[in-house]
């Protein structure tokens, strides 16, 4: 289908894109690798009156290592991310999760922040961003600020990024040396989540001494499952010990109901690969 | 993958040649519908209705007829007496009831997705934008959606019919003599034998096509050409004809390159006939090509149906009587040949095996929900579903091996030609020898050992084997058999043959391609045929007044039908070369013999191939008296009978029983189809029907919410497998050639899709029937089978599908979200 007319913005710096934004007001979109957006558009369930493409900003492209994180700007596409040896090395659960993102074309065209930005609960990396502590860095008219993950998803597809801002980049604090899993159940294989595990765990002679869980598709935004991270502190990594923590991933969520079952098969789910997710994560 | 294929001959016939087609339909260098650009067209968006039931008060055009480049707006009321009734080709009883099917709707929509208004435009985007400024109000009435509450008139679809109900089709053995009484044999049953009853749901499909449809008429010419993405050019012609009042002999129907159809571009379709009266008005050349989310929303779709079975057998596993009674949901109108599409499958339900008495009911019953027509196998998949887990019901009853038991009940090699207890002769088969090599290559002893060790062990993976041992009838039709089901047209299928005079050869044929390899399989047939080389062999098709004659392409007929009167046409060039090449090479037509292209003066070196024999034709300087020059031939031919097709095919599934994931482990099928032409055609015709038959058992399924709407209404959430969900096929034949046509050969189209759905679902029953469980609805999801594992433990049961996942949905999408638009998931 045909979508809606609309202006067309190509800005190649950060602040042209700000100010475009400023200045188209309420009836901008932002559009990164447009593999949400497109769709919507050409279904006219959106009709936005400029587009601000943000694919010619250098400078929101690349992967470095700042000291004790790694960051990763918005406009990085999924498959540059999936390669890069520093997110491998110090973000293990990242580059499984991002390798388990759509197909190899969506890879290609979709970008880390983008997705991230677009905050659809089902969408694969919010979750493993949660139960990592990420940081998203938002610049604004104002200059820029930073947001933890905890406080960046707010609820279905809306974050704390606001109508003049922009997420330029992402920071995710180093897990050297820890292991990481993304379990994702799915009946086909280039379908969304029915739900999804991200976890990382850090061994110490056989007992997880830390654990991180992310839940995917659990609730409005990702969930993170503290009461089963705590749980797993000071337990070793063997199928009993593991199922019994992970018992409890699914209480407190509010996941959806639809075509592909119901709240309480998926929280069912919840229970049954988290404990996968962390058992692949202390072997790897 | 292993493809085991003996060449049939020393020719072209056998050879797994690579398809002609198949550079430029890849490529995508060639012309499909929605590529025509025609000097001065126009393009057509549609207005469509977002209730399953609702009365129109009003529409208002005012301000769509006064955007930018909008040439017109029609709605059903400019239109209502020029448009007719969308034809229906089957009328499956005399008194069928069936509404008028406007292609707009005049005052009343019957389903979300019709047809309300049409915007005509200078491009297709100003369309699309003025589509959205026509303002219909609409009064909504309740709509039938359910299909058990529809057939008790609960509510109308279509209030002034008065009842749902369209047809009620019963064939009975006893009434027709063809075999006993089944109520007889099922009450014996009950008294000293075994009776298996069963309730089993087909659910509705979507054809999912990969070419949207698209349609271009041009009214311009002294013909009015229509070009469409059809599977029935020939058909189309004739019905626009018949319904819109044109003469037939002015319209040009042209299916171009298309892509896909599996039964749902057999339609005629409301989009074309809007597309043709918008281009009759206007006198300009209109073009409309739909969206997929259309496609999928109005687009015909496929199969619903709710069976109910009761199968007699004696205590020893001898089959006794079959009784079906089937509800079929028909939709919102009855379409081209939707009210037949059951009955297609009526002669199928007793199947490979010798049931004595059978017994076929069906209602037809209308909903408010989209249409339904054919979908590849049409008929007889849910027969074969039916058939073929009641067998493994039985052999559960009997506490025996599910290949036992149908071993101890199908027809013998050495009994064939058989008739059935429906009347239909099987000319040729070896339901042994199939079984026999598929059992081989599928370790099925390994398997059912590894199966028990499971089951002993309590591992949380489960494996079950699925078993179908099928068989259909397809090459529509003999033309006789189709008059006596009050079909509205024949069976038949035509070819010509062109002898140029530079020795190539133009074949055309009125098997209408559109996707299968026609050009290739053809080619390879008449090289045989004529002597000549594959590479100097034209096809053409899909072009009215090229291939002026024929009937199209479904039901797995092009080539058991299509095929031999293409072989009779060759040989009728051979027949009318030979007395010319016998007065060129001064000898009676008695000494020549013709070979390998040539003809032959029998005993000595001279000879002439029939390339010289077209030039010296169309030079026509030196020809006997009396004959006329040319080697032009062509054949009609009716079929005498079905083609009957038959496979084993054997599946094995992993169940997670934490998650209710199932993982293919391996999946053989050996189908005996008769002589093969292509084998490398065949084995995509086979790999593409399995997946698509296991599709319906575990992907597959329109789910419609409470107030009507289609909720699988994208391809996140109707999930068409690919590459990616499918694991490799060991695939192989055994062959018995068919005895009803001069090559041997059977249909193949759709054998690949009847089979595999219940071998898929018989194996996921199998795989968990230790935990109480006998039947997963389809689609096979892992959340229903999670369910039925659990279903003793936690009172679980069915669960009720709920809205889709709101990945797109309006509200969230357009309002909430802020900053960069990206995902991280879905392929859409």
């Amino acid at each position: 289908m045909i979508p809606a007319k609309f202006d067309y913005v190509a800005p190649t710096s950060v602040e042209e894109a700000l100010s475009a934004l400023a200045d188209a007001g309420d009836d901008a979109k932002v559009i990164a690798g447009g593999q949400s957006l497109l769709p919507v558009l050409r279904m006219r369930l959106n009709a936005p009156e400029v587009i601000i493409d943000l694919g010619r900003i250098d400078a929101l492209r690349g992967i470095r290592d700042d000291g004790d994180a790694i960051v990763i700007g918005a406009m990085t596409t999924h498959a540059d991310v999936q390669a890069d040896p520093l997110v491998r090395e110090h973000a293990t659960l990242i580059t499984k999760a991002v390798t388990e993102v759509a197909d190899p074309q969506i890879r290609h065209r979709g970008t880390f922040g983008g997705a991230l930005a677009h905050a659809d609960p089902a969408g694969d990396l919010g979750a493993p961003a949660l139960a990592l502590d990420a940081e998203f860095v938002i610049a604004g008219s104002g200059g820029t600020r930073t947001v933890a993950a905890s406080d960046f998803f707010v609820d279905l597809f809306t974050t704390a990024i606001e109508d003049d801002e922009l997420l330029t980049e992402v920071r995710i604090p180093k897990k050297t040396g820890w292991g990481a899993h993304y379990e994702k159940f799915v009946r086909v294989a280039h379908q969304w989540p029915i739900v999804a595990i991200g976890a990382a765990v850090k061994v110490d002679g056989g007992t997880i001494s830390e654990a991180r869980v992310g839940l995917t598709n659990m609730g409005s935004t990702p969930l993170r499952a503290t009461s089963v991270e705590q749980a797993l502190v000071g337990q070793p990594a063997t199928d009993e010990a593991v199922r019994a923590a992970a018992a409890s991933a699914g209480e407190g969520t509010n996941p959806p109901s639809d075509l592909n079952g119901d709240a309480d098969y998926r929280r069912h789910l919840a229970t049954v690969l988290t404990r996968r997710a962390v058992l692949a994560a202390a072997g790897g | 993958m292993t493809a085991t294929q003996e060449r049939t001959s020393s020719g072209e016939v056998g050879r797994d040649r690579r398809r002609k087609e198949d550079q430029r339909l890849i490529t995508g260098r060639t012309r499909w519908t929605d590529n025509i650009q025609l000097p001065g067209m126009l393009h057509l968006a549609m207005v469509r209705s977002p209730f399953a039931h609702a009365r129109i008060t009003s529409i208002d055009t005012s301000e769509a007829k006064a955007a930018t480049n909008v040439v017109a707006v029609l709605t059903g009321e400019d239109v209502k007496d020029e448009q007719g009734s969308l034809p229906n080709a089957w009328p499956i009883t005399p008194d069928q009831k069936a509404p008028p099917h406007p292609s707009i709707a005049v005052d009343r929509v019957a389903f979300a997705g019709e047809i309300v208004a049409v915007v005509v435009a200078r491009s297709a985007a100003e369309a699309r934008d003025a589509a959205e400024l026509v303002d219909v109000d609409y009064e909504e009435l309740p709509a039938a959606l359910d299909l058990k509450d529809a057939a008790n008139d609960t509510t109308l679809a279509h209030p002034d019919l008065g009842t749902n109900k369209s047809a009620f089709w019963k064939f009975d053995s006893a009434e027709a003599g063809t075999g006993g009484n089944v109520d007889e044999a099922i009450e014996k049953a009950r008294g000293d034998g075994i009776v298996i009853e069963r309730e089993y749901r087909q659910q509705r499909l979507i054809p999912a096509f990969m070419e949207p449809r698209s349609v271009v008429v041009d009214p311009t010419g002294e013909q009015i050409t229509v070009w469409s993405a059809t599977q029935i050019p020939h058909i189309l012609r004739f019905l626009m004809a018949a319904v819109l009042g044109v003469s037939e002999a002015k319209i040009r129907v042209i299916a171009p390159d298309v892509g896909g159809g599996f039964g749902g571009k057999l339609q005629t379709t409301p989009e074309e006939w809007a597309t043709f009266m918008a281009a009759r008005r206007l006198g300009k050349p209109c073009k409309y090509t739909e969206t997929r989310s259309e496609s999928l929303m109005a687009g015909h779709h496929g199969r619903d149906q709710w069976q109910k079975l009761t199968l007699s057998a004696t205590k020893d596993g001898t089959v006794t009587g079959l009784k079906v009674e089937l509800l079929a949901d028909m939709g919102a109108y009855i379409s081209l040949v939707g009210g037949g599409v059951p009955v297609l499958g009526a002669f199928m339900f007793n199947a490979i095996y010798k049931f004595p008495a059978y017994q076929f009911n069906c209602q037809t019953v209308l909903t408010n929900k989209t249409w339904t027509d054919a979908y590849r196998g049409a008929g007889r998949p849910e027969a074969t579903f039916a058939i073929e887990r009641l067998m493994d019901e039985l052999a559960v009853e009997l506490g025996v091996d599910p290949l036992e038991v149908r071993e101890k009940n199908w027809i013998k090699h050495e009994e064939f030609p058989f008739i059935t207890v429906c009347g239909l002769e099987y000319d040729s088969g070896n339901y042994e020898a199939a079984t026999a090599k598929a059992k081989e290559m599928f370790g099925y002893d390994e398997l059912r050992a590894e199966q028990q060790r499971r089951r002993d062990s309590g591992d949380p993976v489960q494996l079950g084997i699925g078993v179908s041992t099928f068989t259909e009838m397809c090459g529509l039709a003999p033309s006789r058999v189709l008059g006596s089901l009050d079909y509205g047209a024949g069976g038949w299928e035509h070819a010509s043959v062109r002898m140029l005079p530079t020795g190539k050869v133009e074949v055309i044929t009125g098997a209408s391609a559109h996707g299968q390899g026609h050009e290739t399989a053809w080619s390879q047939i008449v090289a045989d045929r004529l002597g000549v080389a594959f590479e100097d062999v034209e096809v053409l098709h899909g072009d009215t007044q090229i291939a002026h004659k024929g009937l199209d392409t479904y039901g797995s007929r092009s080539l058991v039908v299509g095929g031999e009167a293409l072989v009779k046409a060759a040989d009728k060039v051979v027949e009318k070369a030979k007395p010319i090449a016998a007065h060129l090479l001064e000898a009676s037509a008695d000494d020549l013999e013709f070979s390998g292209g040539k003809f032959s003066v029998k005993g000595t070196d001279k000879g002439m191939a029939i390339g010289e024999v077209a030039l010296a034709t169309f030079a026509a300087h030196n020809l006997p008296d009396g004959v006329e020059p040319s080697l032009d031939s062509d054949a009609t031919y009716d079929p005498v009978n079905f083609s009957f097709p038959h496979g084993t095919h054997l599946c094995a599934v992993e169940i997670d029983t934490e998650t209710g994931g199932v993982k293919m482990r391996k999946y053989v099928c050996v189908d005996d189809i008769g002589n093969i032409v292509n084998p490398l055609i065949v084995s995509g015709q086979v790999h593409g029907g399995l997946v698509q038959g296991i599709a319906q058992a575990l992907f597959e399924e329109a789910v419609h919410d409470e107030a009507g709407t289609l909720v699988s209404a994208s391809f996140v959430d109707y999930l068409v497998p690919t590459a990616a969900d499918t694991i490799s096929f060991d695939t192989a034949h055994t062959t018995s050639p068919s005895l009803t046509n001069t090559l041997g050969t059977k249909g193949v189209g759709e054998a690949g899709t009847i089979a595999s759905t219940p071998a898929v679902v018989n194996a996921v029953v199998d795989a968990i029937r230790h935990f109480g469980v006998d039947d997963v609805q389809m689609p096979c999801t892992p959340a229903r089978i999670w369910k039925a594992i659990h279903a003793h433990d936690q009172g679980g049961g069915t669960p009720t599908p709920g809205d889709a996942a709101p990945h797109f949905d309006e509200q969230d999408v357009a309002d909430r979200t802020a900053g960069a638009d990206d995902t991280a998931g879905g392929a859409q």
